[in-house]
């Protein structure tokens, strides 16, 4: 593939995985507690979340493909992730990319499931697992403001030749 | 001592601090080579 449509790939999903990390956290967490309170809160949980969420979880997969297919073609992805040379700060963005899409998968989601009901929880599991998914988000969001900062400067550098 | 995380205010700032210190340490730390 041509790297120009990887990296094009790869921040269109990033955008899309990012971009709903950031609804959960400063739209629909802060407001589904007073939509709970008028019992308007059966329309997201059931309708809107559950879609949201498999746009979120797949799109973290895509922008994780696409961005290690990067790093294979235009720094190494040994030394990205070795944080050797060049490729160091793209290499400290990926790296945080990656803890992202892992909380993602073994946290978030799972956690999600059992808040939503599409598994079977008791209410205290619902309860610690909202509290898990909350805090994995909410790292994950902490996360995405050095994470960004390193792939917008690490990549441009290498490529411009800023480092040697 | 209350979790920053808690807060969506409390997130972004240790976002921000989290860069900051990251930045310092790449800048101090990693082999770069020589960037400008």
């Amino acid at each position: 593939m041509d790297l120009i449509i990887d990296r094009w790939l790869h921040i269109l999903s990033g955008i899309t995985w990012i971009g709903l990390l950031y609804y959960f956290n400063f739209v629909q967490v802060p407001m589904l507690g007073k939509a709970k309170a008028d019992g308007t809160a059966a329309g997201i949980t059931k309708h809107i979340a559950p879609l949201a969420l498999l746009w979120f979880r797949w799109a973290a997969v895509a922008t994780w493909i696409t961005g290690a297919y990067y790093l294979m073609r235009a720094h190494g992805i040994g030394d990205a992730f070795l944080l050797q040379g060049g490729a160091a700060y793209i290499g400290l963005g990926a790296w945080m990319g990656t803890i992202m899409l892992f909380n993602v998968w073994v946290l978030i989601w799972p956690n999600q499931k059992k808040v939503l009901g599409v598994v079977n929880a008791s209410d205290e599991e619902k309860a610690k697992a909202a509290r898990v998914a909350l805090l994995a988000s909410r790292t994950n969001t902490m996360l995405s403001i050095p994470m960004l900062f390193f792939m917008i400067t690490g990549a441009p550098a290498h490529m411009l030749g800023i480092w040697n | 001592m209350k979790n920053p995380l808690d807060s969506i205010t409390g997130t972004i700032i240790a976002g921000v601090v989290l860069t900051v210190i990251l930045y310092f340490f790449a800048r101090h730390f990693l082999p770069l080579g020589g960037m400008s």
